[in-house]
């Protein structure tokens, strides 16, 4: 059995922290090209534009993409040969976002919920671990802002609604949004499965590389029907109104209930950041 | 496309009547910082009678939670943060005099007919664009709520600060007009 200490576990967390929090993925950058491209409005563009020097700013002068740093959002693929030694795993991710909030300068947003006291330290983190086949670890970190995730819900819909029934409250949902989440926001989709597990696959539907294909053929074809809907819509860039209002629809989907139909639609602005290490 | 409008505060109600919904502007001269905690705050001041702890007349106020700024830096990343969720404190404070707030997202009805009553501005700044908007502010300090942390109140010297008139004091909307300029079907 392979051992991996925690320690190397804490190190990873509280880099990825930081390297999510300044470094925008290229598949976002190219995204914003492509936006540029079929962007019709004026203003609509210049914010594209915008959004396009403030990532490379970020980069550069390794300052948060936005002030809004997130919840570090942990996503773990534990390899079951994998022996985890030296203390506590989930202590040692809470070191680990405690360590690159407070090293990468990030702003600490995470309070009680009753009396919003902050608790300093960006922590707890969400951790969702998923005990995988071999003897790696995956550590995902995704911080999620406030913003897009208010604007984001659950709903249990009845059989009958069908597909036309997701369609419509997807882009229903997108619409009422409107310039709240920062658009071009990217639309995680989660069908199936429980309440709870609705939400966790439109979360981690956000993971995917933008501009990549949903392997599903039958869902691929309603990502695209559905983008096609939203960006009908006219929001826009930042609600300005405009062409560009989701960069993408990204869905995941799991066997239900047969006395069910969940549907859960994440909201991510256009700051989509994670990033990923394979110990 | 119009050149941005450059506009120094504090605001006179002569400078706010003349912006309208989309126009550009760069905002130059001292602004406020404020957010949730900081205006309930606020609010409550304002109901047990009290003294602000700024003279809010003719002053501006971003929705903005900076992250920390690093050493040998003026401010941290500060884009705007989403605006309803200050709609339940904003009118109050345009009635003591407030010109304009900085933030993102839609107004409530109560705030737009403050904003109509009063005479003030609704500006959004590019969410998500805090690490370009950082480099506008030229100084900063506290003014009140240190234990706020993010939220405390601080006062800020902006040069060029980007942004757009969504709602104007004749009661138009840009979110409303920019959607349905280009909705299809």
């Amino acid at each position: 059995m392979r051992e991996i200490d925690v320690k190397l576990i804490t190190e990873k967390v509280r880099d990825l922290c930081m390297e999510a929090n300044t470094d925008l993925g290229e598949d976002v950058l190219q995204a914003f090209d492509r936006a540029i491209e079929k962007e019709e409005s004026s203003l609509g563009l210049e914010i594209l534009r915008e959004l396009k020097e403030n990532a490379r700013i970020a980069k550069d002068e390794k300052v948060a993409l936005c002030q809004d740093t997130g919840f570090a959002v942990v996503f773990l693929e534990l390899g079951q040969d994998v022996h985890l030694a030296g203390g506590d795993l989930k202590e040692a991710i809470f070191e680990g976002v405690r360590q690159g909030y407070r090293d990468g300068y990030l702003r600490k947003s995470i309070c009680h919920p009753f009396t919003r006291k902050n608790t300093g330290d960006n922590t707890p983190a969400i951790i969702h671990t998923e005990i995988v086949q071999g003897d790696k670890v995956k550590i995902t970190v995704a911080p999620k802002g406030g913003g897009s995730e208010n604007m984001s819900r659950v709903v249990m819909l009845t059989p009958s609604d069908g597909i036309e029934g997701i369609k419509r409250y997807v882009v229903q949902r997108v619409k009422e949004s409107g310039s709240n989440p920062c658009p071009p926001t990217i639309i995680g989709v989660g069908i199936g499965g429980t309440f709870e597990l609705a939400a966790l696959l439109a979360k981690k539907s956000l993971l995917r590389p933008l501009g990549s294909r949903n392997q599903d053929p039958e869902l691929d074809r309603l990502e695209s029907e559905i983008l096609e809907e939203i960006n009908r819509l006219g929001i826009g860039p930042q609600g300005l109104g405009g062409r560009t209002t989701s960069l993408a629809v990204h869905i995941l989907m799991m066997p239900c209930h047969i006395a069910s139909f969940p549907l859960a639609v994440n909201i991510q602005c256009h700051a989509q950041r994670h990033k990923e290490v394979i110990l | 496309m119009a050149e941005p409008i450059r506009l120094k505060t504090p605001l006179s109600d002569e400078d706010v009547e003349k912006l309208k919904i989309g126009d550009r502007i760069l905002l130059n001269g001292v602004i406020y910082t404020g957010r949730d905690a900081a205006h309930k705050r606020l609010s409550d001041l304002l109901k047990e009678g009290k003294e602000l702890p700024f003279d809010i007349r003719g002053q501006v106020i971003y929705y903005v939670g900076p992250t920390p700024a690093r050493p040998g830096r003026v401010f941290g990343s500060a884009g705007p943060t989403t605006s309803y969720r200050m709609d339940a404190y904003a009118p109050a404070l345009i009635e003591k005099g407030l010109k304009g707030m900085v933030g993102k997202g839609m107004r409530s009805d109560a705030v737009k007919e403050a904003m109509k009553k009063y005479k003030a501005i609704y500006f959004a700044a590019t969410g998500g664009a805090g690490a370009l908007l950082a480099k506008k502010v030229k100084k900063a300090e506290i003014v009140a709520y240190e234990d706020l942390g993010p939220e405390a109140i601080r006062r800020l010297e902006v040069e060029d600060l980007p942004v757009i008139v969504i709602n104007d004091v004749r009661g138009n909307d840009l979110y409303i007009e920019g959607e349905k300029r280009y909705r299809q079907g």
